[in-house]
């Protein structure tokens, strides 16, 4: 049994690392430009700049602000966007309460920092609270329309109507934000170089410490998430189900007790999230909407149903929308819908979606 | 046998018998299209000017918009949420083609012009829509759909050179032609009633041509019809083509009824407000929408003094609609009319009133 399992991994890992150098023996041209774009923006934000390019991009600090931001933004997004992708994976229906769910995480976890006063504490008290709701709303209505996608789906909205309205009841429609806590707060020096000195002094980038923090946390997550999905027996049962839920619920498995616990963990995923957005942004009235409808957007762009997927669109959204702020003013918003739009005219199920 | 049967029966029935026998057949079959009709076009002598133009008008603008969205879900088995945005772009573009408080952006062509041509703009937005989301089914439909409205929410939220951004456009006048003031209650009423009826009334007719009848099969069994020779997705894009037209009419009523849009006329609460409406009436008949616009427009307008009145707050409005939302969705899938249907059909059935 061992013996398979070993074999199992390594072959799994030969066809990971056997389907990139198809791709990339299929299409070398798209390859090598990729190739070439990431170099040039690690030696961008690596290398001092010559004297042309800040008529270009403007300040070197500018830029690498925009792009650390986005990576950090691009981590929040995959927070929330990953229990999504994995819920609608598994389930078929697309959860529009995800944001609302988003939102109470994150009042949840401003009242229990205001109890407490302990921040990581929160995150468990926001954990819990939304995996409650989930679970709740996964047992007491969607397994009573079993196989009815689209009705599942309208349920979803009727309840995010329901949540944001009572939200406001509760919290009113005042921008929240939660406080960093003392050991996280204040910037930390990278070693960026951002600018040269009169001197020859080299000036170092100083980012915000918490926000660091939070994208290592998100990247551990998302590590943690893959070891999860294909080291461990649930993980399989979680990707058996996402490739045929009726072939693995006829050969035994407890498919809703795995509802109930995919749908119990993108919840609390989604809670915690709401934290984090609550820490380095502010919660409030809408935030449900627009960070469902981030959600939407990173799970088109990456494909539906993949958490990799979710990873890689979360990352271009996140820096399209932060860059765009730089460089588009105007319309930086409307340029990660534009992505979505591009991707979907060429590849509708996404940059990672299977069909 | 039927070619018999026809022989035999003809000689025995006298033609004028025949006749009244088929008028009576027709005047039950159309007798409540026809009162609903009569009592229609009298409603002005009957009732306040309020309910006419707040009550009735507003039912019969937002049901037709809704009605282009029950006829791509009814008909074609897709749930568009783009179809307000649709509505929306018809509204801006009269805006900016004819008139309007900001003659640095509108052009004041005459209406003649200018309703064509915001018309055939919002007619190729939708088209264009479709063919975005054409290839996609079910609920993936519902993300793309509502992600593109969002985005468009975001466009006309950033964008002031042709959408005036935050603040839209006001003071939108509605035609005066034929010596009538068009924006005058009673001439502004039926000109609604007209249009409302007609979209109506074409929308049961194609349901009925041999492109309805295609349509439905796309809906019910794409991979059949795919395989006995039909276009898929041209079918779905030319759907979304006419539902546009129907929804483009009704922007510009809006607009003229509303005197004024502004990004929020199409925004995110918006647009998942006339899903609630189509959904609430009924996905499966072309009044379905209106009766959900009725339903919701009573509700929004007089929810709130109803409310305070029974001791509850009057402001969980939509903690109200969302609740009525869930209940249709849970226990009648096919809204108000399959609840009326139903009834219909339980009274009608001697075997259930002998039991």
């Amino acid at each position: 049994m061992a013996v398979t399992f070993g074999n199992e991994q390594d072959v799994h890992g030969a066809v990971g690392g056997n389907a990139l150098v198809r791709w990339i023996g299929r299409n070398p041209i798209a390859a090598f430009v990729i190739a070439i774009a990431v170099l040039f923006v690690f030696w961008l934000v690596f290398a001092p700049w010559p004297d042309g390019f800040q008529a270009v991009f403007g300040k070197k600090r500018l830029f690498v602000d925009a792009l650390l931001n986005g990576i950090t933004l691009g981590g929040l997004y995959f927070l929330v966007a990953s229990g999504f992708t994995l819920i609608f994976g598994l389930m078929r229906y697309v959860n529009l309460a995800h944001g609302s769910l988003y939102l109470f995480g994150g009042y949840m976890g401003y009242e229990a920092t205001q109890w407490t006063g302990s921040w990581l504490f929160s995150y468990l008290i926001a954990f819990a609270c939304c995996a409650v709701v989930g679970v709740a709303m996964q047992v007491l209505i969607f397994r009573r329309m079993e196989g009815e996608d689209l009705r599942q789906t309208l349920v979803t909205l009727g309840l995010s109507i329901i949540f944001s309205d009572l939200m406001v009841w509760v919290w009113g429609g005042n921008a929240i934000q939660i406080d960093t806590p003392d050991y996280l707060s204040g910037p930390l020096s990278t070693p960026i170089v951002v600018s040269i000195k009169s001197s020859g002094e080299p000036v170092f980038l100083h980012y915000a410490r918490v926000r660091i923090v939070i994208l290592a946390a998100a990247v551990a997550i998302g590590l943690g998430m893959w070891l999860a999905l294909h080291r461990t027996r649930i993980g399989r049962m979680i990707r058996a189900g996402v490739d045929d839920r009726d072939m693995l619920s006829v050969l035994g498995y407890r498919v809703q007790l795995l509802f109930v616990l995919v749908f119990a963990f993108g919840a609390g995923l989604a809670g915690m999230a709401g934290i984090v957005g609550g820490t380095f942004q502010s919660i409030s009235l809408g935030e449900d909407s627009n960070f469902l409808l981030a959600s939407l957007v990173v799970v088109i762009v990456g494909g539906m149903g993949s958490i990799p997927g979710a990873a890689l669109g979360a990352l271009i959204i996140g820096l399209s929308e932060q860059i765009g702020v730089v460089y588009f003013q105007n319309y930086a918003t409307v340029l990660s819908f534009l992505i979505m739009v591009i991707v979907l005219a060429i590849r509708p199920q996404g940059l990672l979606g299977r069909r | 046998m039927a070619l018999a049967q026809t022989t035999d029966a003809t000689p025995l029935i006298v033609p004028g018998e025949q006749r009244t026998d088929a008028l009576s057949r027709w005047v039950s079959r159309y007798a409540p299209t026809l009162i609903l009709g009569v009592v229609m076009l009298i409603l002005p002598t009957i009732t306040t000017p309020f309910i006419l133009d707040q009550i009735v008008g507003w039912t019969l603008i937002l049901g037709m918009i809704a009605l282009s969205l029950m006829f791509l879900g009814g008909y074609g088995g897709m749930v568009s949420l783009a179809q307000m945005t649709v509505a929306g772009v018809a509204g801006y573009m009269i805006a900016v083609f004819g008139a309007s408080s900001l003659p640095k952006i509108s052009l004041f062509w005459p209406w003649w012009v200018a309703a064509p041509i915001a018309i055939s703009i919002a007619v190729a937005f939708g088209t264009l829509v479709g063919a975005l989301s054409a290839r996609t089914e079910g609920i993936y439909t519902i993300m793309i759909t509502l992600a593109l409205a969002s985005a468009f929410f975001y466009l006309t939220l950033q964008n002031w050179p042709i959408f005036n951004g935050f603040n839209g456009f006001t003071t939108i006048p509605a035609p005066h032609f034929l010596g009538v003031n068009w924006r005058s209650t009673i001439p502004f009423y039926y000109m609604v009633l007209f249009f409302a009826a007609l979209s109506y009334a074409v929308v049961l007719y194609i349901s009925r041509t041999p492109f309805g009848l295609a349509l439905q099969g796309v809906r019910d069994n794409p991979r059949r019809m795919e395989a006995i020779g039909y276009n898929v997705t041209a079918h779905r894009i030319a759907a979304y083509a006419f539902a546009a037209v129907i929804a483009a009419i009704g922007g510009i009523l809006l607009v003229w009824q509303n005197n004024q849009i502004s990004p929020f006329s199409v925004g995110v609460d918006v647009v998942i407000n006339l899903l609630v409406i189509a959904v609430v009436g009924g996905l499966s008949h072309p009044i379905g929408p209106f009766v959900g616009a009725l339903i919701y427009v009573i509700l929004r307008t007089f929810a709130l003094d109803a409310l305070t009145f029974i001791g509850l707050d009057g402001r969980r409005f939509q903690t109200l609609i969302g609740l009525g939302f869930l209940v249709i969705v849970l226990f009648s899938p096919d809204g108000v009319v399959g609840l009326w249907r139903r009834l219909v059909a339980h009274t009608r059935a001697p075997g259930r009133n002998g039991l």
